[in-house]
C-alpha cells in the first residue's frame, strides 16, 4: 500500500498553485492520472520518486517511510528504486539500446525478454540518436523496467507510439507487471488514450 | 639554438593540463549545481585571471610564496619548499592563471545538459559519483578536449606571470615566451624567430586537432 499525502507549491503564469493531494494506491494496482496542463502531474511524480521535495507531506510505501517533512526524513531517489519514464525519454545519448539495459540489470535473459516485449532485438546496437520517436519512448520504458521496479511512474510514456504498438505494448507491459506485482501510476492528458487498461482514474487539479 | 625553453614550456603546459584535469573536473560539476555565495565568490576568483593583468597575479603570488613572507616563508621553514624562482612556482602559478580555460568550457558543457539526464541515472539506483563517471562526462568528452587543448594552448603563452614569479633561469624557469622576450632585448632575432615560430605551429597543430578528433563537432576555442 502506498500512502500520499502531499502539499507543493507550483510556479504559474497567473502567481502561485498549490498542488495538494492525499490519497493511496493498492499493491499491484494501476492508475491513470490526468489533468490540465501545468496541474503538476508530473511534479507529482517526481516528489513519488524523490527528484523534488515538497514543501509539506508524507509518503508511506509498506509502512516504510520515504518522505516526512515533519521529522526531515528522505529516502534518496536511489533508494526509492522507482521506474520512471521520463516525458522528454531522458535516454543517454552515450549508451546503445544494450548498454541502457545493461547499466541497470546483468541478468541477460531478462534483457533479452525486454527487448522482445519493446520489439527492439534489431537495435541493440543502435544510440538513441539513430532511433525513431516511438522507439525511443519504448527504450525508456524498457530501461526503468530493467530493474524489476515495484512502483512504475510513468509521464505520458505512450505518446510517441502508433494505436497498434500501443495496445499491443499495454499489453504485454501489464502481463509483466501482473507478474512482478508492480503499481504503476500512468500520467496522460487524455485518459482514453489508455483504452483497454482497467485502471483507476485519478484527476489532478491544483488548488 | 637552444631547445630547452621549448622543452620545458611542453613540460610546463602538460603538467598544468594535467593537474588542472584533476582539480576541474570535479570542480566544474560542483560549480555546475545550482547557485550559492559560496560559488559565486569562488566563481569570481577563479575567472579573475582572465581579466587581471597578468602581472598583477604573478606580484601577488610572488609576494605570497616569497621565503620572507606568509605562506611562503611557512614552505620554506617547515618543509624546504621554495616556490618562487622554481620550476614548481611556475606551475602552481600556471594553475592559478589557467584554471578559467580549464572550468569555464566544462561546467558551461555540464549546465546545457538536461538535469532529467543525472535524474533517470539516480532513480535507476546509481550514484552521484557513478552517474558522473558513466553518464555526465562521455556526454560532455568533446569540452573536456576543448578545455584540455585550451589549457595547454593558454599555458604555452603565460609571459607576465611566469617572468613575475620565476624569472629567467636558464633550464630552470626560462620558458618559451620568456626566451622570445630574452632574444628580442638582445637584438637576436633569429632565434626570436625561430621560437616564436616553433609555439605557432605547436599551437595551430593543437587548435586544428580538436576539430579532427571531434569530427568538427567541437566548438570553436573562441565560442
Amino acid at each position: 500500500m502506498i500512502s500520499i499525502d502531499i502539499e507543493k507549491k507550483l510556479r504559474a503564469y497567473r502567481g502561485e498553485q498549490v498542488l495538494k493531494i492525499a490519497t493511496q494506491f493498492d499493491n499491484g494496482s494501476i492508475t491513470k492520472i490526468y489533468g490540465p496542463s501545468g496541474a503538476g502531474k508530473s511534479t507529482f511524480l517526481k516528489i513519488i520518486a524523490g527528484l523534488v521535495e515538497p514543501e509539506r507531506g508524507k509518503i508511506l510505501v509498506d509502512d516504510v517511510v520515504w518522505l516526512d517533512t515533519v521529522s526531515k526524513a528522505s529516502l534518496s531517489p536511489q533508494n526509492r528504486k522507482t521506474g520512471f519514464v521520463f516525458q522528454n525519454y531522458a535516454l543517454f545519448p552515450n549508451m546503445t539500446v544494450q548498454q541502457h539495459l545493461e547499466y541497470v540489470s546483468d541478468d541477460t535473459q531478462w534483457i533479452s525478454r525486454l527487448l522482445t516485449i519493446g520489439k527492439l532485438e534489431t537495435f541493440t546496437s543502435h544510440k538513441p540518436e539513430y532511433l525513431s520517436g516511438g522507439q525511443q519512448q519504448r527504450l525508456a520504458i524498457l530501461r526503468a523496467m530493467a530493474m524489476r521496479p515495484k512502483l512504475m511512474l510513468m509521464d505520458e510514456p505512450f505518446s510517441a507510439l502508433d494505436p497498434k504498438m500501443k495496445s499491443e505494448l499495454i499489453l504485454r507491459l501489464k502481463s509483466i507487471w501482473d507478474e512482478l506485482g508492480t503499481t504503476v501510476l500512468i500520467v496522460s492528458h487524455n485518459p482514453q488514450e489508455l483504452k483497454g487498461l482497467t485502471a483507476r482514474e485519478m484527476e489532478i487539479n491544483p488548488a | 639554438m637552444d631547445l630547452t625553453p621549448i622543452w620545458l614550456t611542453l613540460k610546463l603546459a602538460a603538467i598544468t593540463t594535467v593537474i588542472l584535469l584533476i582539480i576541474g573536473l570535479p570542480l566544474a560539476y560542483w560549480l555546475s549545481k545550482g547557485r550559492s555565495i559560496a560559488k559565486i565568490i569562488l566563481e569570481a576568483i577563479i575567472t579573475m585571471p582572465l581579466v587581471l593583468p597578468p602581472s598583477v597575479l604573478g606580484f601577488y603570488l610572488l609576494m605570497a610564496f616569497s621565503p620572507k613572507h606568509g605562506i611562503g616563508e611557512w614552505l620554506h621553514n617547515a618543509f624546504d619548499i621554495q616556490m618562487v624562482f622554481s620550476f614548481k612556482g611556475l606551475v602552481l602559478a600556471s594553475v592559478i592563471y589557467s584554471m578559467p580555460f580549464m572550468i569555464g568550457p566544462i561546467k558551461s558543457a555540464l549546465q546545457q545538459l538536461p538535469l532529467s539526464l543525472s535524474q533517470a541515472s539516480y532513480t535507476l539506483g546509481k550514484s552521484e559519483r557513478e552517474t558522473f563517471i558513466k553518464i555526465l562526462l562521455p556526454n560532455i568528452r568533446a569540452s573536456v578536449l576543448t578545455a584540455a587543448i585550451l589549457t595547454f594552448a593558454h599555458t604555452l603563452g603565460e609571459f607576465g606571470v611566469v617572468l613575475m614569479i620565476g624569472g629567467n633561469i636558464p633550464g630552470v624557469t626560462r620558458v618559451a615566451s620568456i626566451a622570445v622576450y630574452d632574444s628580442v632585448e638582445n637584438m637576436d632575432y633569429t632565434s626570436a624567430n625561430a621560437y616564436s615560430l616553433i609555439l605557432f605551429c605547436i599551437t595551430f597543430i593543437m587548435v586544428i586537432s580538436v576539430f579532427v578528433f571531434n569530427k568538427y563537432k567541437a566548438k570553436s576555442p573562441l565560442e
